[in-house]
């Protein structure tokens, strides 16, 4: 067994593989698969101030190499996540990364300050959901809104604050950049891309909010390269994901500046792909002779 | 992974697919199931149409890329599958109709199977559109078996009689059963389908509104009270 420990800025990682957030629920349906202690990290659903019931209509559908998704974040609300959720998530040996959305400043400060008295690990800030106002995505877009929102959910919590990035971001390095500055501890990139898809019959989008998010394996190639761009004119540690369905996709996100790895889509596939990806890990860094991850984040 | 024995075809459009081996799994539970590697991305959910100590059986209906997919698998040929999911209907007892609606006959010929010997009366009802099938496989286990085709099945229900209506099929089918039975004294128990990518409660894209509040198909259904989902 090699070396698969990591630091991510000041948190300590037992492996690099985290499971990303709307693919794992809180983690206790996949604890009925397997033992998910052996993760690096759990992401959990995103969280908002109020619960939410999600959107209406179809909330997935196939594309030729991934998927498209509109579930529209439902979820039971920081109350309700705090009530239900965090006493399971607490007594996890893993490390817990809580994703908040919002659709304005004051309910992400709200959901961050009550997360925040809890003994989570890091908080993901996700400014990029693309299938409901209340995800964020608006403060994913421009680098000024994006600076705004992360300079004051700085001022309210002492926890690490990783951002979670959008691919549909103006400029994704001046964005990064702008988090960094405003005291970001980290990066997660990238979120879905917004796409479309149309039932010809019906003359009609399959989704009613018209737009949804494309993940899998036909989005890796695009945010391999925004992980490798941020990586190269920022400084602090970034998550890198999109279309990670194995371990050599996991290793090409570690060498592109990667410091831990997110799993998304992936778990559907194979509910235990996520322990496949930490063995095919290991497997590489012992027939490479590589003793530490740090041997090859970012070497592109 | 596991070896398919039989992949037919036995009406238009509606295949039975055989796999061996000894799986556990209750009435009305489901299993993801992919018979590719890479395309397309997600397994596709098919409830246990029947199962024994040697193979389990389940029943599709070709509707896309992947169902089509799975009808060119032949004997012999690997498959894999996950599960079982779900909650299922529950064991009862007392006077039971069983109501299935085209391919959502699929999860009750196990059902029957397994409620033959608990209860007291079992009538199946197998309702059609064009052409029946399967129909003798049900006769085996029913008191009285009524068959309608190009007609609506519920015509035939009278549910006054019974304790239970377990039922599955088209959504207008499983409301208007909802709606015979508000206000007498017949539970009803309807399997919802809804596209699903995790199958294990995780993603909630199959989620549904219920009086409870939302609900996520694969995990808390696919079997729910009647009542519960279809009361607006």
């Amino acid at each position: 067994m090699s070396n698969l420990n990591i630091e991510f800025g000041k948190v300590k990682f037992k492996n690099p593989v985290i499971t990303a957030s709307g693919t794992f629920g809180f983690g206790r349906e996949y604890k009925e698969i397997y033992d998910i202690d052996i993760l690096g990290g759990i992401s959990t659903k995103g969280i908002t101030k109020e619960k939410r019931d999600g959107n209406t209509g179809m909330r997935i559908y196939e594309t030729s190499s991934g998927i498209m998704n509109s579930v529209g974040l439902e979820n039971p609300g920081v109350e309700g996540f705090l009530k239900d959720e965090i006493p399971f998530l607490e007594k996890l040996n893993t490390n817990i990364i809580v994703n908040i959305g919002g659709a304005c400043e004051s309910d992400y400060l709200y959901a961050i300050e009550k997360v925040s008295e809890t003994n989570i690990d890091m908080i993901e800030l996700n400014i990029s959901c693309p299938n409901v106002k209340a995800g964020g995505m608006a403060f994913g877009i421009k680098t000024k809104d994006a600076r705004q929102i992360v300079k004051s959910a700085r001022r309210v919590t002492n926890l690490p604050l990783v951002v979670k990035l959008s691919p549909n971001a103006e400029d994704i390095v001046d964005i990064a950049r702008a988090c960094e500055e405003e005291g970001a501890d980290g990066l997660s990139l990238v979120n879905t891309f917004k796409g479309l898809a149309i039932d010809i019959e019906k003359r009609k989008p399959i989704f009613e909010n018209i737009y949804a998010g494309v993940s899998g394996p036909s989005i890796k190639p695009m945010a391999l390269r925004m992980v490798n761009e941020v990586y190269k004119n920022t400084n602090i540690p970034i998550m890198g994901m999109g279309g990670i369905m194995n371990a050599t996709d996991a290793i090409e996100f570690i060498m592109a500046g990667s410091t831990c790895i997110q799993v998304g889509t992936a778990n559907f596939v194979n509910p235990r792909i996520a322990i496949d990806i930490i063995k095919g890990i290991d497997d590489f860094m012992e027939k490479e002779g590589i003793k530490s991850l740090e041997e090859i984040i970012g070497i592109i | 992974m596991a070896k398919i024995l039989e992949n037919i075809k036995v009406s238009d459009k509606i295949y039975k697919l055989v796999i061996e081996g000894k799986f556990h799994g209750e009435m009305g539970q489901f299993f993801m199931i992919r018979g590719w590697d890479d395309y397309p991305l997600l397994s596709r959910p098919l409830s246990i149409h029947d199962k024994n100590n040697e193979s389990i059986t389940f029943l599709y209906r070709v509707e896309g890329f992947g169902t089509n997919k799975l009808t060119q698998l032949r004997k012999g040929d690997n498959i894999k599958l996950e599960g079982p999911y779900g909650n299922g209907y529950p064991t009862v007892k007392g006077r039971i109709a069983i109501v299935g609606g085209g391919i959502g006959i699929a999860p009750l010929l196990y059902t029957a199977k397994n409620l033959k010997n608990t209860v007291k009366e079992l009538d199946i009802y197998l309702g059609f559109t064009e052409k029946e099938y399967l129909t003798d496989e049900f006769g085996k286990y029913g008191n009285n078996l009524y068959v309608s085709v190009g007609d609506f099945i519920t015509g035939k229900l009278e549910v006054d009689k019974y304790d239970y209506v377990f039922t599955c099929g088209p959504e207008i089918m499983m409301r208007k059963i909802v709606e015979m039975a508000k206000g007498k004294n017949v539970k009803t128990y309807v399997s919802i389908e809804k596209h699903m990518a995790c199958g294990v409660g995780a993603c909630l894209v199959c989620s549904c509104k219920t009086k409870n509040g939302m609900s996520r198909v694969c995990k808390d259904g696919p079997v729910y009270l009647g009542e519960d989902v279809f009361y607006e």
